[in-house]
Parts: C-alpha cells; structure tokens; sequence
C-alpha cells in the first residue's frame, strides 16, 4: 500500500515536476505519478492547487503541498534516509536555498524568455541570463566536490539540474548560447556529474521530444512574451 | 565565540523589518546598519553582491540575504527560541508555501494596485483581491497564521498587516475592507498590537510622509 500513499501530479517535460520525482527516486520512496495535461488542466488540479493551478503537486497521506523547492524540503524532513538533500549547518542550508533561487528566478526565467524572443528582447534576455551564468559558475568554482551537496547529490544539485539538460535544448531552440563549455568549466563538467548519476539518467524526458515541444512553445510564446 | 550579528536594512522596508522582529522574537542582540539605497555602502555590496539589496543578515562575518531565507537560518540557529517554523514537516511546508505566496504573488499585485496606473491597477486591484481573499480563507478565525501565536507566514505578512494600510491611506486605493475581509481585518488589528512586531514597525506618521513624497515626486 506503501505506493499509494505519495502521490505526485506531474507534467512530463517540467523540470519542476521531473526535479520532486529526482528526490523521491533518490530516497527510494514509492509513489503513485499522475501526468497532468497543463494545457487542459483537470478538475482534480485546480482542486488541489487553487492558488497555483501549477504542478506539482505532492499528496501524502491526504496532505497536499505545492511548490517544487517546498516539496523538495518537504520530502528531506519527511523520509530522513540517505541521501540527505539539505547540508546539515544552517548557513550551508541557507546558501543552498539562495543560490537555488538566483538559478530559478534569474537563469532560468532569462534563458526561457531568451529562446521565446526575437530582436532586442531576446539580446537583452541573454545578456541577463549569462551574467546570471557567470554568477553560478563562480559558485560551481568554489565548490570543488562532487556534486554541490557533496559526495552525493543534494538540494542544490536537484534544484539547478535543469542547467545540466534542459538548458542545452533551449539553446539549441533559441539558437542561442549561454553557456559555453569553454566559458563554463566548472558548470559542464558539473552537468555531465550531474546527468552521469544513474537515478537521474533513467529519469529524464526524451530529448527529440523536448526539442518538439518547445519549438512549439516558442512559436506559441513568440508573440505574447 | 563571540556572537556577531548585523542586519543592514532600510527604515521603511518591510523585508529588512521581517527580519528585526524575528531576531527580537528569539531575544537575539544584534547592530543594525540604516542603508542608503541610492548610495549603497561597500560593506552591503561584498555582503550581497548578487541582487545588492536589504536586508542582510551577517553573522559572525558570514552573509545572509532574502528575507523569507533569513528567517529560516534564524529559526535554525536559535531552535529552543521562540519557533518561527512549525515542527511538523506539513505543517512547515505549509507556512513556506504561504510566505511565497505574499513574496511571489500578494506583494507585487497589491503593489501595482496601489501604486500602477490606469487600467494595469485596475486589474491589480481584482488580482489583489483575489489573492487576499485566498489569505481570509486561509486564516479562518484563527488568531494568526500561526496559530495561537505568530509564526512565519505572519512575520511574512507584515505587509498585509502594516504596509497595505499606509499605502492605502496614501493613495485612496481600498483593498483590504472590514466587509470583504473581516479575518484579514481583526488579524490586522492584533498583528500592529503585538509587543514584538510593534517595536518593529515605523512610526506611522512617518511611514505616510515618506510615501506621499515619494508619490509626489513622481
């Protein structure tokens, strides 16, 4: 019964959905995974996540949470087996919680806007998302383990491994470059750690279909972004 | 070891001020540094050279910045103080989750709102409203987010509970009324009233003078 228990909305090619299975892949946690149409969204979504109306979404025992740097907390606090995403020291904690969020809010939105536009948008968008790059490959740098939680993947990793695999294809996409290996070593070399690990290779969504559906996305988005 | 703790904040922030009232609540002594945000100060630029921004927490040299993750290193440092999170992991899941809904959502459409123009605020007010309406359902009847006491989403809430009302009484814009929010409303009236949080607010007067300078200066 132990799978029905932790259930999880997610979309196939979301890198927020794909990074909360990450973790409970990781800490070997049974679940139920029920993919979301985000463009035809069920009554069951918006039930659970009203204010959102996003995935994911974890149920646990009847309990519904949302917000993928949450339920990524939520499942370290809740399953306290090996691998421990969260470093153990409070400032550790606090330094992994903002660099995930300068990855999320400033690399990831100016990437994803950069592969959506044209022209002066687009440049702009670029210049914001490599300088944000930068910043990261400054961190990855100082760093000099493994991965960034260590000797096993932590919060940090999960949070920021989208740069390792969907990043390329929103390049490849915008026909545009953000992080060049050359510029960035310290960040390949991180993403091919990264996307080598054998819980995250058999956990990522095909690549011929992700170029597709975000082909698609930029045409869509092209106009509006 | 000697504790050393500095926050660098701004008098009218309520994000440097999230920050005060929790360091309070734990009984936590600590130097406060008033930046000047058209002139930031070299020590705030090394301390958060990433966004350059209030407030900063440093402690014993190391650097802390983002209010919402500030609060969490707080409440992680000091544990037998006062509790800012709850123990339960769903119960802790919740409370970031409704932070980051003030941070994400509440705070810039109450801002725009308040402060855009036009037809861009009129549909700021409708999302506004929307959005404080999930918080009325949310707190029910209860004292605070927290429960008995304040906790996180509370702290969080500062704007709600300070900062909407001045901006309204500066602008005219009315979102937060006793009809349409009668839980957001009494919480509102505890939340000022309360010992910690009132020793780490601006005087109001203040808080109103500067924005209405700051509106006609536009």
């Amino acid at each position: 019964m132990a799978s029905q228990e932790v259930k999880l909305l997610g979309f196939w090619v979301s890198p927020f959905s794909i990074r909360v299975e990450w973790a409970l892949k990781l800490k070997g946690v049974d679940y139920e995974y029920i993919e979301e149409d985000i463009f035809n969204k069920s009554s069951r979504l918006l039930e659970l996540n009203p204010v959102h109306k996003k995935v994911p979404v974890l149920v646990h025992d009847g309990k519904v949470m949302a917000e993928s740097f949450i339920l990524l907390e939520y499942i370290d606090e809740t399953w306290k087996q090996d691998p421990l995403l969260l470093p153990q020291d409070p400032y550790e904690r606090s330094k992994a919680r903002f660099w995930a969020r300068v990855a999320e809010e400033k690399l990831l939105e100016y990437s994803f806007t950069a592969m959506c536009t044209h022209g002066e948008k687009k440049e702009q968008a670029l210049k914001s998302a490599v300088e944000a790059a930068e910043k990261i490959e400054e961190e990855m740098k100082r760093n000099n383990k493994k991965f960034l939680g260590g000797e096993s993947i932590g919060y940090l990793d999960l949070a920021m491994g989208w740069i390792a695999y969907w990043l390329p294809v929103w390049e490849e996409v915008g026909s545009m470059q953000i992080v060049d290996p050359s510029q960035f070593p310290a960040t390949t070399a991180w993403s091919k750690r990264f996307l080598d690990h054998p819980v995250i290779k058999q956990n990522l969504p095909p690549r011929d279909k992700m170029l597709v559906y975000f082909h698609e996305r930029r045409k869509i988005l092209g106009g509006l972004v | 070891m000697v504790e050393e703790v500095v926050v660098f904040g701004v008098w009218v922030s309520p994000y440097s001020r999230r920050v005060e009232t929790a360091l309070r609540l734990k009984g936590v002594p600590y130097k406060y540094i008033e930046e000047d945000l058209g002139n930031k100060s070299p020590l705030l630029l090394k301390y958060n050279p990433i966004h350059e921004k209030v407030p900063v927490l440093v402690h014993n040299g190391n650097p802390i910045a983002e209010s919402l993750v500030i609060l969490e290193y707080i409440d992680e440092t000091c544990p037998q103080g006062f509790p800012i999170l709850p123990k339960d992991p769903y119960e802790r899941a919740t409370a970031r989750f409704g932070s980051k809904f003030i941070d994400d959502k509440c705070m810039p459409a109450i801002t725009q709102a308040c402060w855009g123009e036009g037809e861009a605020s009129d549909k700021a007010v409708e999302e506004a409203t929307e959005l404080l309406m999930f918080m009325e359902n949310e707190l029910k009847e209860n004292r605070f987010f927290g429960g008995e006491r304040i906790g996180m989403v509370d702290i969080a809430a500062n704007i709600v509970g300070f900062w909407l009302g001045t901006f309204e009484q500066v602008t005219g814009v009315e979102l937060m009324t006793r009809d349409k929010f009668p839980n957001l409303t009494n919480w509102s009236i505890e939340f000022v009233r309360n010992n910690v949080i009132k020793e780490n607010l601006p005087p109001r007067e203040e808080m109103i003078s500067y924005l209405r300078k700051k509106r006609s200066a536009r």
